[in-house]
């Protein structure tokens, strides 16, 4: 009477711990992106996950999987997972890290079975099964990592992109740059309207110079956040619009309407000041020869 | 006329107008073309991209290199298999929109472009077709 595929498993594992290990280990190694992990590192985590797996065999079976019992085979492959999705290995190369034990740990299952045909073909069954589950996991880790990572990397454009900065009394300026779509407009004119109140500023400079495309879309939010800044009190000036846009623009057949535009941030920072009641006077005496600034009361 | 390479990419969602831009920027320039029609170009394909996305439900740009004796440009080519437009002419008219845009999308495109060519068959999808020259 041959034992069941789950006890002969945990067996074979058992006795055959070091040779299986120095196979897979192996089998890493050949296949290991160069400059990615040493060999001593390959080589403890392969034992690392094979001890995990060994325990987790004999104490609960190789049925559950995701249940208590493989908790550390799970937090092994989380920890693989995670630092090679870091390392920008693709899903199929983090997956081949499990998958490749197939080969040492059939071989040592087929050297134990000896003539049993049957027995042999249920013991790889099973242990196809545990491993091919695994291999699930570490993807679904991997892909999750991924995605945090990328997640993280979009919150992070939406919060440098969009400064609001005060530029003078009463005066702010929003250098935008980049891609204008939708959800980073609506951002951008949150923190202008905000920045509006708190302030209580006059005159609200957009910069557009970092901004690559014009279509009627990034126009209309344009627009739309320039009314709303009016209905708060305060004028917009848009600036940075190059020729390459302006033309673009003329064609698309946007109308700006009586929004004021000005060709660089500069200019209308000129205008801001003199909208704001300060003038800009060149010092004479050449002791201040970057010319100074005087506001006036209106 | 001749294609000489060609490329096919999905516009599946928001991400993928941001990369219809860039993919066209990059064809734009390997044809040498100048700053004002690169941008021209860049911006109808950002129209029409969305346009694919938000009424067609999403569907693929195929890009094409042309070559006309001397003459190079860039193709265009937008397909969905969304519902279709039922009145093109009126689609055309700036101002109209059935959504929440400025209605300037398809008839600013045309104004920016070389060639235009919109088929639409309702219930079945819209192809729009537009095509730049280098100007030499």
């Amino acid at each position: 009477m041959p034992a069941t595929p789950s006890r002969r498993l945990p067996r074979v594992l058992d006795e055959r711990f070091d040779e299986i290990l120095a196979a897979w280990t192996k089998e890493q190694t050949n296949g290991a992106k160069p400059g990615t992990a040493s060999e001593g590192d390959i080589r403890a985590r392969c034992s690392e996950l094979l001890s995990a797996m060994r325990k987790a065999l004999a104490s609960s079976g190789a049925d559950d999987v995701q249940g208590p019992a493989w908790a550390p085979v799970r937090d092994v492959l989380q920890r693989v997972s995670f630092i090679r999705a870091q390392q920008g290995f693709t899903p199929s190369e983090t997956a081949t890290f499990v998958l490749s034990l197939k080969r040492p740990l059939f071989e040592a299952l087929r050297a134990s079975a000896g003539n049993d045909a049957e027995a042999l073909a249920t013991d790889v069954w099973g242990a196809t099964e545990v491993l091919d589950r695994l291999a699930l996991f570490t993807a679904e880790v991997y892909m999750k990592t991924r995605e945090e990572l990328i997640a993280r990397q979009s919150q992070d454009m939406l919060e440098l992109s969009t400064p609001v900065v005060k530029l003078w009394e009463g005066v702010l300026a929003l250098p935008m740059i980049g891609t204008l779509d939708s959800s980073r407009t609506q951002v951008v004119m949150e923190s202008l309207l905000q920045r509006i109140v708190e302030t209580g500023a006059d005159v609200a400079i957009l910069d557009i110079t970092g901004v690559p495309t014009v279509d009627t879309l990034t126009a209309q939010h344009l627009i739309k956040t320039v009314t709303a800044a009016r209905l708060m009190g305060a004028e917009c000036i848009i600036s940075g619009i190059r020729p390459q846009i302006a033309q673009t623009i003329v064609h698309l057949g946007v109308d700006l309407g009586d929004i004021v535009t000005k060709a660089t941030l500069a200019d209308a920072f000129k205008l801001a000041l003199s909208r704001t009641g300060t003038t800009l006077v060149r010092s004479r005496n050449g002791a201040n020869p970057t010319g100074s600034l005087t506001t006036t009361p209106r | 006329m001749l294609t000489a390479r060609t490329e096919r990419i999905a516009v599946r969602g928001p991400h993928d107008i941001v990369n219809v831009r860039q993919v066209v920027r990059g064809w734009c320039l390997a044809v040498g073309m100048g700053l004002v029609d690169l941008t021209k170009m860049v911006t109808a394909a950002s129209e029409i991209a969305r346009n694919t996305l938000e009424y067609g439900g999403g569907g693929a740009l195929t890009i094409e290199e042309l070559r006309d004796g001397v003459r190079q440009g860039v193709r265009l080519i937008f397909e969905d298999q969304g519902p279709g437009i039922p009145d093109i002419d009126r689609a055309m008219t700036d101002g109209y929109t059935s959504g929440t845009g400025m209605g300037l999308g398809l008839g600013g495109t045309k104004r920016l472009v070389d060639q235009f060519d919109i088929a639409s068959t309702p219930g079945q999808g819209t192809r729009v077709a537009i095509t730049k020259w280098k100007a030499r």
